[in-house]
This record gives structure tokens, sequence and C-alpha cells, in this order.
């Protein structure tokens, strides 16, 4: 049983290092690179509760985890990317090592919130839920850090990975969530899809900051 | 026959489906009435009918009346939005073809709202708030301009932080069930949660609350949560700005509600009603003071729902029967005021074509109807007597000093900050020599004063069945 756990454990830890990795990608293809390396990790984890939990219809998320994250939404992000070319820019990523540093912070916040009051659940779902947990606070993270309207999709993206993890570590958490992740998952690339190609019309630019030059009804 | 729990749900989505292939507008928004009044024939009639209890869907005292509200507040909207989009096609600020998007946005949204509030689920319940949500950011950006696209970006990326720390809150809340329950759907039951919750761990069940009170209270608008709520408010369609005051607000709140019903039933948990108390007094006296620096008309009374919103959320945190009851007296009544204010405001801001203040003078003069309605409302929303604000403020400040005295003290602070603000610009806006366009407005009144004549008649009786469902629900709301 150890080993089993040890497995999975493996993989979840490997989510929350590419998380870390993702935070100080400068380059967009490079950071598209590494979010789909992590859906991948995130399809095998899933695979792996699902043949732990004997969990079936796990292995549906698992797929969609493999097929869209992992392939057909980086390639369509890499197209985009080409299209507006925007594909050798270099982005600046604010405070390359103190962002790594309040990344480690979160993950020891996380590991101190979830693991004294989750004492009653059983080991693998509670060291799952502190590695998701990670996953997510860095994805957070990333979004605040970022100025690029791509990246920071890709931050909301790693931290929905995250929200997975901890779904399909929930055991026998109904189908009926899986499926709306998967789905709300699908909503916001279409969402964004819209969103990227509307800031590219108006600005000549997908750079969020250039939004800033709009503050409200500040000014006259 | 299909049952109006049901019919609530299935009429605005095949609505949204037909509407989606209409290319006429003056059709789209005669199907979209027609959609919204049926929808909300179907909610009142839940009045009359047996409550419904299944795995997915539950109609009890707390939600069965805000099914009614929802889908009264969205056939009146739905009828505002008839005159307003006529003329946002002649300024060609709008085309047909996005005209077929909003329509069907707009009954998509309506189905996902009323999704979450009868919703047995709190997996179904987080997908119901979810979808409305993007219904609405993709509402906003409609317009397509800077300003536009800027507020839609901020609104769905704060949303979506939001509602993916609520969707964690989620699974924790399962993960304690499930030790209770057993695996499956009867650990995100609403009724087992509740009955059980009293054997649920208390530590991770606060955990979860916390994550939930983030999320949810992003949509909720509390500060410092807050930032996208103006801008949405301000860019998009003003029945968009109607609704999301009016309803979506109402609706996140309703989802925190629900879920600190499983905490006032488990004597262990966290007393998360001092942190509600905190947020709630923050949210009222920051977006009170915010009131006074707006230019933007639009912009101001989304400030003025942050305040309220800010007041319910207190409201809620001090708890008790009288409390609570204030609490969820004033979510109706800030519901169908704000609502009535937006009307107001999007004709004012049509036929002077500008949200700035500084152009709108003298309303009275050029447009004495429009200057009542505007006047009525805000003399509601400021929690003036004798309209129904006023009752549930009343209530809330005297549950407050009875047993918080020094909270009472900032509350009615904030109240009267705030009260100040709005009338020095109502002042402003009313009165005066008109200045900017002075041409007649096709407007819609009849949604505008049915507004504010259910609000008036509120603040002097409320209905019997009406407090009963309060009461019960302030019980169970601890």
């Amino acid at each position: 049983m150890s080993l089993f756990t040890d497995i999975g454990h493996l993989l979840a830890a490997g989510m929350m290092i590419l998380s870390f990795l993702l935070l100080y990608q400068d380059r967009i293809t490079a950071t598209l690179n590494v979010f789909a390396a992590q859906a991948i990790v995130l399809g095998l984890a899933v695979a792996w509760q699902a043949e732990l939990q004997d969990a079936p219809h796990l292995f549906v998320t698992a797929a969609i985890a493999l097929v869209v994250k992992g392939g057909i939404i980086p390639m369509a992000l890499h197209r985009i990317v080409r299209r507006l070319e925007i594909h050798r820019e270099i982005e600046q990523v604010i405070g390359g090592g103190p962002v790594m540093l309040v990344g480690l912070g979160l993950v020891a916040l996380s590991i101190m919130l979830v693991f004294p009051v989750a004492g009653g659940v059983d080991s693998l779902a509670r060291e799952d839920l502190a590695f998701a947990l990670a996953v997510i606070l860095l994805g957070l993270l990333m979004m605040i850090t970022r100025r690029n309207a791509v990246t920071q999709v890709i931050g909301f993206m790693s931290l929905e990975n995250g929200l997975v993890l901890a779904a399909t570590g929930a055991k026998g958490m109904p189908l009926v969530v899986e499926f709306s992740v998967a789905f709300s998952i699908l909503i916001a690339f279409i969402v964004f899809g819209v969103f990227v190609f509307r800031i590219r019309e108006r600005f000549d630019t997908v750079d969020v900051g250039a939004l800033d030059r709009f503050r409200g009804d500040r000014g006259d | 026959m299909i049952a109006p729990v049901y019919a609530v749900l299935l009429i605005p989505f095949v609505a949204a489906l037909v509407l989606a292939l209409v290319t006429n507008y003056r059709w789209g928004a005669a199907i979209n009435i027609v959609a919204c009044g049926l929808t909300f024939a179907a909610g009142a009639s839940l009045l009359f009918v047996d409550r419904v209890r299944t795995d997915v869907v539950l109609i009890d005292d707390f939600n069965i009346y805000l099914v009614t509200l929802t889908t009264f507040i969205g056939f009146t909207t739905s009828i505002f939005s008839a005159s307003y989009i006529g003329h946002e096609l002649e300024t060609g600020r709008l085309t047909p073809t996005f005209l077929r998007f909003y329509h069907a946005l707009y009954q998509a949204m309506m189905g996902a709202m009323n999704l979450a509030l009868v919703a047995n689920n709190i997996g179904v319940l987080w997908v119901g708030v979810e979808v409305a949500t993007l219904s609405t950011v993709m509402m906003v950006g409609i317009y397509r301009t800077t300003a536009a696209v800027e507020a839609a970006w901020k609104y769905f990326i704060l949303g979506s932080v939001g509602i993916a720390l609520a969707f964690f809150g989620t699974i924790l809340v399962y993960l304690v069930a499930q030790e209770v329950l057993g695996q499956g759907l009867p650990a995100m039951a609403w009724d087992l949660l509740l009955r059980d919750a009293a054997r649920f761990d208390p530590r991770l069940l606060s955990l979860a609350f916390v994550f939930l009170l983030v999320g949810y209270g992003t949509k909720v608008g509390l500060a410092p949560f807050h930032a996208w709520l103006p801008d949405a408010h301000a860019e998009g369609p003003t029945p968009i700005s109607a609704v999301l005051s009016g309803l979506l607000l109402n609706v996140a709140l309703y989802a925190l509600l629900r879920f600190k019903m499983l905490l006032a039933a488990n004597p262990e948990t966290l007393d998360v009603g001092r942190i509600m108390i905190a947020l709630g007094l923050i949210s009222l006296v920051f977006a009170a003071f915010m009131l006074y620096r707006r230019r933007d008309i639009k912009r101001l009374f989304a400030y003025s729902s942050i305040e309220h919103m800010g007041v319910i959320t207190f409201a809620f945190g001090i708890g008790g029967p009288l409390a609570n009851f204030a609490g969820l007296l004033h979510m109706t009544m800030h519901s169908l005021t704000k609502s009535a204010i937006f009307f107001a405001v999007g004709h004012v801001a049509q036929v002077k074509g500008t949200q700035r203040m500084a152009d709108i003078r003298g309303l009275s003069v050029s447009h004495p109807a429009l200057a009542v309605g505007l006047a009525l409302g805000v003399i509601a929303i400021a929690g003036l007597p004798p309209f129904g604000v006023f009752t549930s403020e009343f209530l809330l400040i005297s549950s407050t000093l009875s047993r918080q005295p020094l909270l009472a003290l900032i509350l009615v602070f904030g109240l009267l900050v705030a009260f100040g603000a709005l009338l020095l610009r109502l002042q402003q806006v009313i009165f005066g020599e008109p200045i900017g366009p002075v041409g007649r407005v096709k407007a819609s009144y009849v949604p505008l004063f049915l507004h504010i004549g259910f609000v008036l008649a509120a603040g002097l009786w409320l209905p019997e069945p009406m407090v009963r469902w309060f009461k019960i629900v302030a019980a169970q709301l601890g």
C-alpha cells in the first residue's frame, strides 16, 4: 500500500514543482510547454487515483486532462500566440527571486493549514489536498505577477489543475463535479479566446498593462 | 405539465437556444419578455404548490421567495431592456448580431441563477453561480470599448479566482461530509448536510468556510474583493447593471448563507460571525466614503451596492433572530430598489448621452417623470421612511444597539455618510437649469414604479407568509 500512496504523492509533488517552474518562465512558449507538462502530470495523477480508488469514471477526468489540457489547449494557444506575433516576446516577470520565496511561503502555508485540520481524512487524501492547495495558491500568485493576457490565462488554468487534483483526491466525489470542472475549463478557454482577440484588436498588444491607461472615472 | 421548479430552469435555457437563432431584434426582445414572464409565472406558482425535495433540487423557506424575487426582477428588467436596447441600436452602440448574443446570454444568466437557487447540491449550486458569472462577463464586454473590455477582463479574472476558491471550499465540505454521510451524492445534498452538520469535524468545516467566504464574497462584492464591481456596473448595458446589483450579488450571498447555516448547526466551529462583521463594516464605510468621489452616475450606484451588501453581511454576522430577519428583508428591499434606480439611470444616461453627473442637471424640469422615479429610488435606498429599506435598517440598528453598541455606532456612521453622498448627488442631478439634450424619452415607467411601489408597500406592511419564512430562515442562520 505504501508504494501506491508514494506514487500518488510523487505525482502530486511533481505538479507542485511544475507550478514553481511556471512562476519564473519569461517566454510565452516556454510557459505554455510547462503548463502542458503540468496537465500531463495531472492526467497521470488522476489516473492513479482512479486505479487506487477503483473508480473507473475518474479515468474520464484523467483523459480530459491529458488530451484537452495537455494537448489541445496548449496547441491552440501556441497558434494564437504566433498569430498575434508575440511568441518571441520576453515578458518582464516581476521580481523572480522574491516571487519564488513567496511561493515557498505559500507551500508552507498550505501544509500548515491542511495537515492539522484534516486529521480524520486518510493520509493520501490529506497530503494530496495540501499539494492541491499549494498548486492553487501558486497559480494565483502567477496570475498576480503577470501582465500578459495569455500568461494570466495559463496561471488560471494551472490553478484549475490544482482544483481537479483536489476534487479527485476527495474519495467518491460525484461525477457531476468533475464534468463541471472540465466544462468550465472549456468555457473559460472560449471566453479567454474571445477576450484575447478583442484586446489585441483594440490595443495592438496583449499586455494587460495597456488596459490600465483607462482608470475608471478617475481624472477628468 | 412539468413541475414549476423544473420550469424555472427549462424555460430560460430553451429560450436561450431559441434567441441565439432569432436575427430580428424586435422579435428577440419580445421573446425575451415572454420567456421571462413565463419563468416568473412558474416561479410565483411555487408559492402555491407542494414543496419539492429531490437529490438535485430543493424548495424550502429560504429559496422560495428568492426564486420568486429573482424571476420577478428578471421579468421587469426584460421589459426595461426592450425599451433600452432600441435606443442603443439607433445610436449604433450595439448591432443586431450582438443583440442576438445579448438576449441568449440574458436567458442563460436567468436560468443559471435559478439553478443556483433551487439546487439541493453544493456542486450544482457552484455550477449555477459560475455559469451566471460567465454570461454576465460576456455581456459586460458587449460594447467592446476600451473601458468595457477592461471591465470585463477585470470581472472575469477576479470572478474566476473567487469561484475557484469557492470550489476548493466546496470540496472541503464534501470531504467533511463524506466521513459522516458516506461517499457519493448524499454528502453534497443540502438538507442532509444541514441535518448532520453537528456531527462534522468542526475544524475542517471552519477552514472550508473561510475559502467559501473569500470565494463567494468576491461575487458579493465585499471590500477588499470588490474591484470588479464598479467597472462591471458602469461599462455594461444598464439592464445588466440592474440584474447584477439586484440579483447576482444576492445569489452569491445566498450561497454563502447556506454554508453559514452548516456552521451555525455545529457549535464547535469557528465564530465566523466576527469575520462577516468585519468584512461588512469595511465594505460599508469604505463604499460610503467612495460615494463622494464618483463622477459617473452608474459607478455611484455600484458603490452604493457595495455599501448595502456590506450592511447585509454585517447583519448576518451579528446574527440572532432579529438581525438575521433584518438582513433577509434588506436583501429583498435592496434588490427591488437598486434595480429600479438602474432603470431610471439607464433612461437618464440615454437621453443625456452621458453618464457623467456633471453633464446631467435639471432633470425635474426636462424629464419630470424620470426625475420623480430616480428621486424616490434614491430616497428609498438612502434609508428614509416610509420605504422598506428604512424598516430593515432600523431593525438592524436596534438589534445591534442592544447587543454590540459600539458596532452600532460604526454602522450608523457609515449609513449617514452614504446618506449624505446620495442626497448631495441627487439634488445636483435633479435640480437646477437643465443642461444637455432635453428630448423626450421612450421610457418604460411601469417596471420602475412597480418596484418602488413594492418597496413602499413593504415599508408599511409585510405579508404574513413572508414574515413566517424570514423567521424560520433567521432561526436556522443562528
